[in-house]
């Protein structure tokens, strides 16, 4: 919180005097939410949170994406406002009478009300040498740091425990490169979740990505090597595994100690007790999270952590909400392998579908009159689950055995109208369907809004766009099949919901792995809303050829490159440069429309050389191969013209650099001219200023290309300064609710209202967006670095930019250039004269 | 560890495994190029740890690019986008989706001890 947020909120507790002083013990996903909760319905009391991981709360779920590539910032949740948080703050006791807790540094902070949020420690069983150097738990970022580290020289790596979390950590070994084995004290994998039939599907897939599977084994010992770390694993039969890294993922304990210390009610196995207001026995102490138990039982999924600490919020706010228990169902992508589990794991009839050499396996229980569904298990193909989960508990709606093999689709079935659908927030079928009707709804988002079904894990999201579907909706606004949603929706979607990755987003939020259409569209959420350098991690991976290599692919697969010349201005040492450049490296040279200099024809390997003379000489990348602000074109203004009344070579610069590199829709082009004589065609672009006597009028929505449009005069005779904060909001407003590839002027088209809307919003803040729409641009202009040098200065990146892995330094030998007007031009392959 | 993965043996006839790269080598659902001889091939690591190697020629410009393709799924096919005018591939079958009568080649993967190796004929 910064000074000035802490006198405000200093001044409403006393002003209001009834401001309550919340301590949150543990600073993770439960207690994140918590805050969040109590933040955003208006709490008036000041809220601390003590957290004793050396980072404020992240995403844990996520964690393993840690090891791929994403940065501790990039899990972390967005900070609340007006919330003190201290992390690397360990509390070691609870002062119940004097209303206190106490910290590893003997600090005693009060509260009047007490929120534990400890969630839970990995079990490490007690054999000998479970605490040698090379032992790891698999919780936190610091866990995966040190594994990462131990993991460096390479070697066998053992997980010890096959459950859900096991076989992520063994997934993760793997990812490093390690030899990598698993040892599971049941007789399958996932004995939580499947059965023996499932648990050898299973094997047979993790098996076959060549890792070494040991079930009915536990652990004997650990045992050291020469230099004193973890060199081998003693199973208990006396058969040793050589391990050089051994990662415990055998279960977790409730973090109970400081109520245990302090008196309050725990359960026999742990868990601090709390009835269903989450409360403990102490009515001014509650406990969410991993840490309580709730219902009957400590929950160890986010989804019903979260759900507690929304409870606990409500009933701090003086609310009356109640967790009366979840869902364990559970959907997930182990290995590359689809795993579902719903209902009951046994039942008095089961019906069984295996396919070993597909790897597929389905099992459903009945009840003995076969006529009630109880449950499911799957491998290799979760389809049934998203049919059959709302079925549990009632009359199957045809024979098992056709049941098994229902499309992902759901096709053919027609479920009852209170099967639930959302079991995360108890939305049933007939109450979505009711809300479309009622509401007219076109769209999931509206669903969600109108009914929050989908909106805490998301599985059930495909189901809502397959129900709009059957209520006649055109659900023509689907990106693609593995996105029910619109851009738009998207957007706000990782917005909202603070996601950083594509992997969390289609997993919440979609089906499949993607495709060449929702990829970069996301890639480009994910840019606009300030996410790093875009060939960082998982995010490489979504982007066009054009984003991935930072240059425009040409037709017989070379590239051109073209750096910044802002305003089109260029001093004469530059402009000999981008000649030297060119000539060394044999490139095509053209002058473009934007007023800057196409360079063509290089081959990947040789880009980065081509930046590095570039870059050294003060360019940077002019994004023409993104969908990004391409150019602001201008004249030369007053400072040399006769007739120029504003210097519109000093704004167009100003604007270009303020908004390079800004990720949107669609390219974005921009020219200012300066006086009526228009000789900068700005009425054609996307943004166009132009000069007047007092100011400058601003234009938008114009555009050249295929379908020709002058753009709308928005504002007249501006101040630079108000000029600039409408452009900001413009662009913003266009980034957050545009379709993929639509450009502004469709975009303005399209919008609802016209210019008179658009007016409305970003001039008199109809929506009261405006604030928002500024800082995210301060945040853009703030995070902006040029992605070539980020590029040359960073060797994971460079490792890309080669022509063969096998042969980086070999040019293609597909590439051959003829000479034209004393220029190269690509000799193309004739395409019958290459056989198959 | 020996053989990690290995994709079903397409003709019969002998096989020359060549090895292009260490599997650490390769990004998750990202391709790259290789040079085998004369021929080029791309090849992909999915985001499940699975290999496959296809022709690097996009048959429809005639330009070795397909390594530079977007990674995804089409239902339950793997897929790769050509990066030129982003006709779907199947990266089991080299089929085109959209359009069955055009195929790029695909050829057999593995790993061995941590490297990738690609199977060609001996007649290639
Ligand atoms: C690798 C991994 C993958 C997972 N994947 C999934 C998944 O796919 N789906 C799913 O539903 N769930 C998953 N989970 C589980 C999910 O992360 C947990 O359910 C969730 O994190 C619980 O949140 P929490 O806030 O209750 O506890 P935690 O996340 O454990 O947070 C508690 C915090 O409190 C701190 N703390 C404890 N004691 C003190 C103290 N005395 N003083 C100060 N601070 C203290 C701890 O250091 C910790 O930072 C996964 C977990 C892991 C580790």
């Amino acid at each position: 919180m910064s000074a000035t947020e802490e006198r405000s909120a200093t001044r409403r507790h006393v002003r209001e005097g009834c401001g309550r002083r919340v301590v949150v013990v543990g600073y993770g996903p439960a207690a994140h939410r918590l805050v969040e909760a109590l933040t955003g319905n208006g709490f008036d009391g000041t809220v601390t949170v003590l957290g004793e991981e050396p980072r404020p709360a992240y995403d844990r779920v996520a964690l393993t994406s840690y090891l791929a590539g994403r940065t501790a910032e990039d899990l972390a949740y967005p900070a609340p406002a007006g919330v003190t948080a201290r992390v690397g703050t360990r509390v070691t006791a609870i002062d119940r009478e004097g209303r206190t807790v106490v910290t590893a540094s003997g600090e005693a902070v009060p509260y009047d009300v007490l929120v534990l949020a400890t969630g839970s420690a990995p079990f490490v069983p007690a054999v000998p040498g479970s605490d040698l150097p090379g032992c790891f738990a698999y919780r936190t970022i610091d866990d995966l740091d040190a594994i990462r580290e131990a993991a460096r020289g390479g070697g066998p790596g053992v997980v010890v425990g096959g459950g859900l979390l096991g076989l992520e950590a063994a997934d993760a070994l793997r990812g490093l490169g390690l030899d990598t084995h698993v040892v599971e004290m049941s007789d399958r994998l996932l004995p939580r979740q499947v059965d023996e039939g499932g648990g050898a599907v299973l094997r047979n897939h993790i098996e076959a990505l060549g890792l070494t599977v040991h079930t009915g084994a536990g652990v004997r010992a650990v045992e050291a090597g020469p230099d004193g770390r973890a060199a081998r694993l003693v199973k208990p039969d006396g058969e040793a595994v050589e391990a050089r890294v051994v990662v415990f993922s055998a279960g977790v304990r409730p973090r109970d100690e400081l109520a245990r210390g302090c008196g309050l009610a725990v359960g026999e196995r742990g868990g601090v007790v709390v009835d269903s207001g989450m409360r403990t026995s102490d009515p001014h102490i509650y406990a969410v999270g991993e840490c309580a138990l709730a219902a009957g039982m400590v929950y160890g999924l986010a989804g019903p952590c979260l759900a507690q600490a929304e409870v606990a919020a409500d009933r701090i706010l003086g609310g009356a909400a109640t967790f009366e228990g979840a869902d364990l169902s559970t959907r997930l992508k182990l290995l590359g392998v689809e795993v579902a589990q719903f209902g009951a794991t046994s039942g008095a009839l089961d019906v069984t579908y295996m396919d070993p050499v597909a790897g597929v396996y389905k099992k459903l229980f009945v009840s003995d009159d076969a006529r009630t569904l109880l449950g499911g298990i799957c491998v290799g193909d979760a389809a049934p689950y998203d049919t059959l989960r709302p079925f549990v508990g009632r009359d199957l709606p045809g024979a098992p055995s056709d049941l098994l093999f229902a499309g992902a689709g759901g096709d053919g079935i027609d479920l009852p109208d209170d099967a639930l659908v959302c079991s995360c927030n108890n939305v049933t079928r007939g109450r979505v369907r009711a809300a479309i009707a009622e509401h007219g709804l076109t769209d999931v988002r509206g669903v969600k809004e109108c009914t929050r079904a989908g909106t805490t894990c998301g599985s059930c999201v495909p189901a809502l766009g397959r129900m709009l579907a059957e209520s006649g909706v055109d659900t023509g606004r689907a990106l693609c099949e593995h996105f029910a949603y619109g851009r738009a929706e998207l957007f706000d979607i990782v917005r909202v919901r603070g996601i950083m990755t594509f992997s969390r987003l289609i997993a919440e939020h979609g089906t499949g792995r993607g495709c060449d259409v929702c990829k970069p569209v996301v890639a480009s959420i994910l840019a606009s809303l300030g996410n790093g350098h875009i060939l960082d991690g998982e995010q490489a991976a979504l982007q066009d050829t054009n984003d991935h290599f930072l240059a425009n692919i040409q037709k017989n697969g070379t590239y051109s490159v073209v750096p910044r010349i802002p305003g089109g201005e260029i001093t004469p040492e530059r402009l000999i440069v981008i000649g030297e450049v060119a000539r060394d490296f044999g490139l095509y040279t053209k002058i473009t429309g934007g007023q800057r200099i196409d360079l063509l024809g290089a081959r990947v390997e040789q880009l980065p050389a081509i930046w590095k003379r570039l870059v050294d000489a003060g360019f940077e990348s002019g994004h023409a191969y993104g969908k990004a602000l391409r150019t602001v074109k201008s004249c030369v203004g007053s400072t040399w013209c006769r007739y120029g009344v504003q210097d519109s070579v000093a704004l167009a610069i100003a604007l270009e650099l303020r908004y390079r590199g800004l990720r949107a829709p669609h390219k974005l082009k921009s020219a200012v001219s300066g006086c009526a004589r228009e000789c900068a065609e700005a009425r054609s672009k996307d943004f166009g200023v132009i000069a007047t006597e007092r100011g400058w009028n601003l234009y938008v929505g114009g555009n050249g290309g295929f379908t020709p449009r002058h753009a709308d005069l928005l504002a007249a005779d501006l101040p630079t300064e108000e000029l600039v904060r409408l452009i900001d909001r413009f662009l913003m407003f266009y980034i957050r609710t545009a379709d993929r590839l639509q450009r502004t002027s469709a975009w303005l088209e399209s919008l609802d209202g016209g210019l008179g809307r658009l007016r409305e919003v970003i001039v008199e803040d109809s929506l009261g967006i405006c604030a928002d729409l500024d800082a995210q641009m301060e945040r853009h202009v703030a995070g902006y670095a040029d992605e070539w040098r980020a590029t040359l200065e960073d060797p994971e990146r460079l490792r890309r930019f080669v022509g063969f892995v096998n042969a980086p330094g070999t040019p293609d030998p597909s590439i051959e250039f003829e000479t034209e007007r004393d220029q190269i031009k690509p000799v193309l392959i004739p395409l019958e004269a290459v056989s198959r | 560890m020996s053989v990690l993965q290995q994709s079903p043996a397409a003709a019969a006839g002998e096989r020359a495994w060549t090895p292009v790269c260490r599997y650490a080598d390769l990004s998750p659902d990202r391709g790259a190029a290789a040079l085998v001889g004369r021929r080029q091939i791309a090849l992909f690591r999915t985001f499940d740890g699975r290999l496959y190697a296809i022709g690097n020629r996009d048959p429809y410009s005639g330009a070795y690019v397909m390594a530079r393709g977007i990674v995804g799924s089409r239902g339950q096919e793997p897929t790769v986008a050509s990066p030129m005018h982003k006709q779907v591939f199947s990266l089991a079958s080299g089929v085109s989706l959209d359009d069955p009568a055009t195929a790029v080649p695909t050829y057999p993967v593995r790993v061995v001890d941590g490297t990738v190796e690609v199977g060609l004929d001996r007649a290639a």
